[in-house]
């Protein structure tokens, strides 16, 4: 199988005086053809400049980086020719009508002025915006602005698609509109390289997923090989009385042989689980004890856990954690 | 820890796909084609912002109005002679002021990431920067209308004839498609539309008022007239109001022509080395 995405030894130095900043600092990655890949990592870790030197916007300091066989540096053109981006923000002339930034988009991708506009109209239809294809850009709501902003990106179709951050700041069902797009456009054969700050979105979404952090790869896989990589369940259990939590821990550590973390809810605890056979008896065991167990649950862990696993610290600031509460709801 | 998630209607899914099934793949536009393009796209922004034309059109006739009237009298007598003084420096000013727009133009398109969209299409990348100067030609045409319109209305009375005010425009236009090369650089290289903004104002306030737009070089100070003669905007205004009177001077509008040119020469592979290479 060929590659889609190739990268070696990337890097790319941003300098402001005497300070520089290694905004990506040697990302290897490699991305097979078909299907999506998924970039993880929180606020600054250098997703959305690695996406810009592969869609050829930005030049790399250092290392090399093939896309679809071709060097972003000195193919850049071919490169061009094949690839479409939708940028972390909404790319598209906020002056202009819908309608007229993708005539303006066809335009340039060579359409006739008549076949441009009916390429238009035919790309607000299946993206549900034909009734604000005549209203400025800038009236449109996040998720339309998204959507449009992938129409734009699919004027002609693309072998290779750079999605930066989709559905950031998208409430829940704009989010599952761009996730069906997005799972069109792959069925539809089209290779799809997405960051995301969203574990979840990266877990629902990406066949493989590459998590960096500091403008370096920290780990690469399916999202069940690295949830396996960090222990292969989590074990939660809800004791009926909280004054006996503490006793519960301590018998469960006991047959586990892994350390409780008690949570804040008073009467629940979670712990990792290497064997998840043994766990039935651990249970037994407890019960045997005379206390009562309300409710327990054995999932294999987050990427949430992945995350703080691997680099020591949870994955995202708060403003997140309260929006993947809300997509729980 | 799946979320409940409503399985999105089907025909959404069907829908992109057939949008995507029926794409076509027609050669990128060529160069020319694309400029053009992009020329439209500044069309369509005039049309849906008409307010840009605001500072076109309002500032050229309050300068005119209230140069010729507050200051008229005091330097040449009457508001009348004055205006007839001063009115090719006014159009050259109101022009000369109107390039800063390219560097507000092109820096907005960075923070808004049109740049970055545009940059990622397989066309003729400086495309998207000639098209913008058809644009503001255009924009320095209306302007020039405008202070032409005004000052008419007002009774300025060219003795070169529409002629001599078609050639003068004409020699503007050129000018000033020159300076929007040092404009491109000045809006790839500042971070905010403000900073442009501060800049521009740096520039452009002692480029035009330390000229001979408004008084004769000779009624200033030494060290002043020095500043004066060499500023091209005073050459600019000179080629113009030749032209206007009727009296032209081949060697102005010739060295107003070789700068233009010379500008271009230099500044048009920076714009274009920084605008290939801005990240
Ligand atoms: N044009 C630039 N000039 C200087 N520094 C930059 C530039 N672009 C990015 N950086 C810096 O590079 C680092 C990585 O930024 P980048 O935008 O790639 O992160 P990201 O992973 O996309 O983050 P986010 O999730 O916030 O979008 C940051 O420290 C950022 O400040
Ligand atoms: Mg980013």
């Amino acid at each position: 199988m060929s590659l889609a995405i190739e990268t070696t030894d990337l890097v790319k130095v941003y300098r402001s005086g005497q300070t520089e900043n290694r905004a990506v600092d040697g990302v290897d990655l490699a991305v097979g053809s078909g299907g999506i890949h998924g970039v993880l990592g929180p606020n600054g870790a250098g997703k959305t400049t690695t996406i810009r030197m592969l869609a050829t916007l930005t030049v790399p300091t250092a290392g090399e980086a093939r896309v679809l066989g071709y060097d972003v540096v000195r193919e850049a053109p071919e490169v061009r020719a094949r690839v479409a981006m939708t940028g972390q923000f909404a790319s598209l002339d906020e002056d202009l009508t819908g309608f007229e930034n993708l005539v303006l988009l066809a335009r340039l991708y060579g359409y006739s002025r008549t076949a441009a506009r009916d390429r238009a109209a035919e790309l607000l239809e299946a993206f549900d915006l034909s009734a604000s294809a005549g209203k400025q850009v800038k009236a449109y709501s996040g998720g339309m602005r998204r959507r449009i902003d992938i129409a734009g990106s699919i004027v002609v179709r693309p072998e290779l698609m750079f999605l930066d951050e989709p559905t950031t700041g998208l409430d829940p069902r704009s989010r599952n509109q761009v996730w069906a797009i997005v799972r069109a456009l792959v069925g539809a054969g089209t290779t799809i390289l997405l960051t995301t700050q969203y574990l979840e979105e990266a877990d629902q979404l990406a066949d493989r997923i590459s998590v960096i952090d500091h403008g370096r790869v920290i780990a690469e896989g399916t999202s069940g090989e690295l949830k396996a990589s960090v222990g292969s369940g989590a074990l939660t259990v809800r004791v009926a009385d909280p004054a006996r939590r503490t006793e519960v821990a301590a018998l469960l550590t006991e047959s586990l042989g892994a350390p409780a973390d008690l949570g804040s809810d008073p009467a629940s605890l979670s712990m990792r689980v290497d064997d998840p056979t043994a766990v039935a008896g651990a249970l037994a065991r407890v019960g045997d004890h005379g206390v009562r167990i309300s409710e327990y649950a054995l999932g294999q862990p987050s990427l949430d856990e992945v995350f703080l696993a691997l680099t020591g610290r949870p994955a995202d600031d708060q403003d997140h954690q309260d929006q993947q509460k809300e997509t729980v709801a | 820890m799946s979320t409940v998630q409503a399985a999105p209607p089907r025909t959404e899914t069907d829908k992109v796909l057939a949008a995507l099934g029926s794409s076509e793949r027609p050669a990128p536009a060529g160069p020319l084609s694309s400029s053009l393009t992009f020329g439209w796209r500044a069309l369509l922004k005039i049309k849906h912002v008409p307010e840009q034309l605001f500072d076109v059109t309002m500032f050229p006739v309050m300068f005119t109005v209230m140069f010729t009237f507050v200051f008229g009298g005091a330097i040449s007598g009457t508001p009348g002679e004055y205006l007839q003084y001063a009115l090719p420096g006014i159009l050259v000013q109101t022009v000369v002021f109107i390039t800063m727009y390219t560097a507000m133009t092109i820096n907005t398109d960075i923070e808004k990431g049109v740049f970055d969209r545009i940059r990622s299409l397989p066309v003729w990348r400086p495309s998207l920067l000639v098209g913008a100067l058809l644009g503001d030609s255009l924009r320095y045409l209306m302007a020039s209308t405008v202070v032409v319109v005004v000052g008419v209305a007002i009774g300025y009375r060219a003795p070169g004839g529409l002629l001599g005010i078609v050639a003068a425009v004409a020699v503007l236009v050129a000018f000033c498609f020159s300076m929007s090369w040092l404009w491109l650089i000045l809006g790839l290289k500042l971070r905010t539309p403000n900073a442009v903004m501060g800049a521009a104002m740096m520039i452009l306030f002692p480029l035009t008022f330390v000229s001979s737009v408004f008084a004769p070089p000779e009624t200033m100070p030494g060290w002043l007239r020095a500043f004066v003669e060499v500023n091209p905007v005073s050459l600019l205004v000179e080629a113009a109001r030749g032209l206007m009177d009727g009296v032209p001077d081949a060697g102005d509008i010739t060295l107003v022509l070789v700068l233009a040119v010379a500008i271009t020469a230099v500044f048009s592979p920076i714009a274009l080395r920084l605008y290939n290479r801005a990240s």
